[in-house]
């Protein structure tokens, strides 16, 4: 499902975010991401959307080469993708129904399906009753899940979260593993980047570790 | 597929009449620069048109006179009326025989004794010819054409007015064709500036859409659609405009009509010039629009 191959990334100014890395993910796995902040978590994370190119190195996604992806092809990548920002990324001008809307605006979804769908999506967060709010009313942990509801509600194969449990407390952050390992059982793959430690603490699914831009065993 | 396409541009319209509505006087102020500005060589260009029908109103269809060689038949004669039948730019002709220019020449004062003075005829059959009115430059092609028939001793076409209002005309045509382009490329540039202060605010809306999937063409869509809207608005203003200030030199011209018994009325613009307007304007819009989304859309790259 993705393949990395010595994959690379140094940044304009020098430095180094990912050294050599070789990685592997199986569809419909679920996989912890690992490290102390700068370790290269988020790089990796965005290497995968290509938000971020390799320097040198080969990424694929379902056997296809994205690192030598043409612009033009990457709105349909990102499509396959569910993809949960670290700053959260809403759109502070529309209210939480119209948030959960956009990603299947852009990809032309029948306007039947499409309140259905949004409304499956925010129930699944626990948000239907907040459809008509805005963001800027939600607490942190009701921001978070108005973006995974954002991020799942055009059913990608793959859903990324960087830091998804960041600023919560540890019942909030609960809640939302709970979400993605439901997300998981459905056959949907899964790669969170996390430096909290008690997330891991019994957790089955496999678990890589950076360090310096190095995967560590 | 077809109907999702349909719902999302139907979406983009309806989206893009709220943010104009939701900043109602900036709005209002951009179309009326537009309009004020589409309306100068509109308004210069329909004063163009009244001038052009006044001059044909006035019942000068330009005429040109045809005299005959004095040897010709009266079978000659009929062979040059059947050619000038045949001629399009021919409108209608009357033929004029000697006879008959000798009898109007006795009835004119001042000329009857001059005529019975005479010893026989001097006068030509001659055809006068009333002619559509393609300009000056067509005319005398026709001139010269008809002049070279050997039965036509000599035409005889006074083009001195025809080819003033000719010259005239062209230069006013001139003129809008100027004050257009000039104000053309003032309102691309307007909308230009517009659309780039909109993507400057709608930064995160643009990255966030690139982030999740959006195609170019989609982040595109709602600024074209905003350029395009304005630029019709802009021309409507325009319309409005002229047609205001045109019933009121109307009114004006009511109190000059009634002194000199004459019948003047400025045209309004045809529904035909009014819909190019709008066409026109539109595409202006759009253009000032879609330069300024390629020049700045590629600047907003997610990181």
């Amino acid at each position: 499902m993705i393949t990395f191959k010595n994959v690379s990334k140094r940044y304009p100014d020098g430095y180094m975010a990912l050294n050599n890395i070789d990685l592997e993910v199986a569809a419909g796995e679920m996989v912890f991401l690992t490290g102390h902040s700068g370790a290269g978590k988020s790089t990796l994370l965005k290497l995968i959307a290509a938000i971020e190119r390799p320097t040198s190195g080969m990424i694929a996604i379902n056997e296809q080469n994205i690192a030598q992806l043409k612009l033009s092809a990457l709105p349909y990548l990102r499509r396959k993708i569910g993809f949960i920002f670290q700053d959260h990324k809403l759109l502070f001008d529309r209210n939480v129904y119209e948030n959960v809307l956009l990603p299947l605006q852009i990809s032309h979804f029948d306007n039947k399906m499409i309140a259905s769908r949004v409304r499956a999506a925010l129930d699944k967060v626990g948000l239907l009753k907040k459809e008509k709010a805005m963001p800027i009313a939600l607490s942190g942990g009701e921001r978070q899940r108005l973006c995974i509801a954002r991020a799942v509600v055009h059913r990608p194969s793959i859903l990324i979260a960087d830091e998804p449990t960041g600023n919560l407390d540890v019942e909030y952050a609960r809640d939302i593993m709970a979400m993605f390992t439901s997300f998981n059982q459905v056959g949907v793959t899964v790669l969170i980047a996390t430096h909290d430690a008690s997330l891991l603490e019994d957790t089955q699914h496999r678990i890589l570790s950076l360090k310096q831009g190095k995967l560590a065993a | 597929m077809i109907s999702a396409w349909l719902t999302q541009h139907g979406f983009v319209f309806l989206h893009t009449l709220k943010r104009l509505i939701a900043s109602p006087v900036t709005s209002l102020l951009s179309i009326s620069v537009m309009g004020i500005a589409l309306s100068l060589p509109t308004g210069v260009y329909v004063l163009m048109q009244n001038i052009q029908n006044l001059s044909g109103q006035a019942g000068h269809a330009p005429q040109m006179s045809l005299f005959l060689r004095k040897d010709t038949q009266s079978a000659d004669v009929q062979q040059v009326e059947q050619r000038l039948d045949r001629d399009v730019r021919i409108l209608g002709h009357q033929f004029v025989s000697k006879e008959t220019a000798l009898q109007q020449l006795q009835q004119r004062s001042g000329f009857s004794n001059v005529a019975s003075s005479l010893e026989r005829n001097p006068l030509p059959d001659a055809f006068i010819l009333h002619l559509q009115n393609e300009g000056a430059e067509s005319m005398r092609q026709l001139q010269t054409e008809l002049q070279s028939w050997p039965e036509i001793e000599y035409v005889q076409f006074d083009s001195v007015w025809i080819e003033r209002l000719d010259a005239f005309l062209k230069l006013g045509r001139f003129a809008v064709l100027l004050l257009a382009t000039i104000l053309s490329i003032a309102i691309i540039a307007i909308m230009f500036n517009t659309i780039r202060l909109q993507i400057l605010t709608k930064r995160d809306e643009i990255e966030i859409s690139k982030l999740i999937g959006a195609t170019d063409s989609f982040i595109r869509r709602p600024f074209l659609y905003f350029g395009a809207i304005q630029g019709l608005a802009g021309g409507a203003a325009a319309w409005v405009i002229i047609a205001y200030a045109l019933s009121a030199v109307n009114l004006e011209l009511v109190e000059l009509s009634n002194l000199y018994d004459i019948q003047l009325q400025m045209q309004l613009l045809t529904l035909e010039d009014g819909v190019s307007l709008l066409i026109f304007s539109t595409s202006l819009g759009w253009l000032g629009a879609r330069l300024s989304v390629a020049n700045h859309l590629w600047q907003i790259e997610p990181q």
